[in-house]
């Protein structure tokens, strides 16, 4: 009995985003395909601890799912007359009869898979309903696992789902892959999805709670996926070099009562070598598809560059300057001057990036902001202008909402005088 | 979370590795690997030599012994292995039971991360090694 239940748990993990993709392309509708795949869950929760779970589970659910689907559209077409409705179902009727799920190819089924994320990444929902949407129906995470990742409540994340998918039905968002100049169009969503979950887990306290570091996987996870079914896509796999580089560093970004520890500081031998190799192979793939790196390639890149420096001081900060100098021209952002200028100043010393930040100082988007203050108090320091430094070095401590940083940028500013 | 899963092929020496005339179940292997990685799981995998081409050292007290062997039963040799990301035991296990081998055993363990080490082996290991 609860060996038939794990099982089914672990199948339920295993098939459902497929399950929900081959129903969402007979019904043309995720938020029925959902519901299609869940009543067909239920029937194997019944079936299954008393017959055994069949050789197929994947295929057996995928059938039971399309009997319900036909039972439900017979029963809802003879409630409801509107004429478009009906025209609508029977339309769905035929493509399901048509449909063979075990005869479906590989191909089909990565097709629908992919079907599946630009959907759940459709530019008309709202970045934290992609969000959900995606963690739901591809990752298969239930209601209360996505509302703990989040720091949202489950009525929140709930209202959040069912709002999405009526979006989606009511937009008749067609399920199919964007080609050609969409599929440049709406990539951009995609992969945001994917980097907005693994920044989520990322952003989490070590060790705190697991299913925001399971996010981190699940994000991984989905981002392989992606590189696997969308192989000619240079972001794809600059995207996913950038997470698993990033990834590598889980262990080392805290120290033992949770504070932060920051790149430069981390303990390298703490990296996970073999995800840094993979970091560099996708990398590498991205690098050798036509074509320049793009924004997620190049900050992947400028990973890949930390991550070759067994020691902090071999850091090759001249390369880390130029890649961020590529990544300021195809995505100009104060923030990204900020990094350029911390770069400028290891690679070419303090007054380089003292020069950059006099440009950006007036930038709006910085303002209140207190990574301005403290990478200039940073410099000063090291130009040998102690009192400047910490002038900024408090200026920053004003500006942090995060007390322990607040602590450390006040204890800098007093060694300083 | 990752589970290393090792495969006991459970035949003798001599029937090791790539055959000819077992083109499919090799063809079948490939995919059920493809599988895997398509599913963002796979995070690395390797088939092994036969046992004659490595060797065994044995461990008595602090010191090391090499032999070529014998083994035991070549039947308890690991034959290769999968590293890979799972997000419960019964998955790694469902995966596990995918494989598409005839006869084999699958063993499925789940991998330390450096979070299971006490603190004070968290420690030592960033003094002598870190930095």
């Amino acid at each position: 009995m609860a060996e038939a239940e794990r099982a089914i748990e672990a199948v339920w993990r295993i098939e459902s985003a497929r399950l929900v993709a081959g129903l969402a392309r007979m019904v043309q509708d995720v938020g029925l395909a959902e519901d299609l795949a869940q009543d067909a869950l239920v029937a194997a929760l019944e079936k299954w601890p008393r017959d055994g779970v069949p050789d197929n589970p994947g295929a057996w659910l995928m059938a039971t799912a399309k009997n319900r689907a036909i039972d439900r559209i017979r029963r809802e077409a003879s409630l409801q007359s509107k004429q478009e409705e009906i025209a609508r179902e029977t339309g769905a009727l035929f493509a399901m009869e048509r449909s063979d799920f075990e005869a479906a190819a590989d191909e089909e089924i990565g097709d629908d898979l992919l079907a599946l994320i630009f959907t759940c990444c459709h530019p008309l929902l709202a970045r934290e309903a992609r969000v959900a949407l995606t963690l739901r129906l591809l990752g298969g995470l239930t209601t209360p696992e996505i509302a703990r990742a989040f720091l949202a409540s489950e009525s929140t994340v709930a209202q959040r789902l069912v709002r999405a998918k009526k979006t989606l039905r009511e937009a008749r968002v067609p399920f199919e892959v964007p080609r050609g100049a969409e599929l440049q169009e709406r990539l951009p969503s995609v992969l945001e999805v994917v980097y907005l979950a693994f920044n989520e887990g990322y952003a989490a306290s070590a060790g705190e709670d697991w299913v925001r570091r399971d996010l981190c996987e699940e994000a991984l996870r989905l981002g392989r996926i992606l590189a696997e079914l969308a192989p000619r896509e240079p972001e794809v796999h600059g995207l996913i070099a950038l997470l698993e580089i990033q990834a590598s560093r889980l262990a080392a970004r805290h120290g033992p009562n949770g504070e932060p520890i920051l790149l430069l500081d981390q303990d390298r031998g703490r990296w996970d070598p073999l995800l840094i190799v993979r970091g560099r192979r996708a990398l590498q793939r991205a690098e050798e598809l036509p074509g320049p790196l793009g924004p997620y390639g190049l900050q992947a890149a400028i990973a890949a560059c930390h991550a070759r420096a067994i020691r902090a001081e071999e850091t090759d900060w001249v390369k880390i300057a130029a890649l961020y100098d590529a990544l300021a021209q195809i995505q100009p952002s104060p923030i990204v001057d900020l990094n350029r200028a911390v770069a400028l100043g290891m690679a070419f010393g303090p007054e380089a990036g003292l020069a950059l930040l006099d440009e950006i100082a007036n930038e709006k988007q910085l303002a209140g902001n207190h990574l301005l203050p403290s990478v200039r108090g940073d410099l000063l320091e090291k130009a040998g202008r102690p009192e400047e430094a910490a002038t900024e070095f408090k200026r920053a401590a004003e500006l942090t909402q995060n007390a322990r940083e607040q602590q450390l940028l006040l204890e800098r500013a007093e060694t300083l005088v | 979370m990752r589970f290393m899963m090792f495969m006991y092929p459970e035949i003798e020496e001599k029937d090791w590795g790539p055959q000819e005339g077992n083109v499919e179940e090799f063809e079948a292997m490939g995919r059920y690997n493809e599988e895997l990685r398509k599913a963002g799981m796979l995070l690395s995998l390797d088939g092994l030599q036969p046992p004659s081409e490595g060797g065994v050292v044995k461990m008595t007290d602090g010191k090391a012994t090499i032999t070529d062997g014998p083994f035991a039963e070549a039947k308890e040799v690991v034959g290769g292995y999968w590293l890979i990301q799972a997000r419960s035991k019964g998955e790694a296990l469902e995966w596990a039971s995918r494989c598409p081998a005839e006869n084999c055993r699958i063993e499925v363990r789940r991998v330390f991360e450096m979070e299971d080490f006490p603190q004070e082996i968290q420690d030592a290991f960033e003094e002598n090694f870190g930095g």
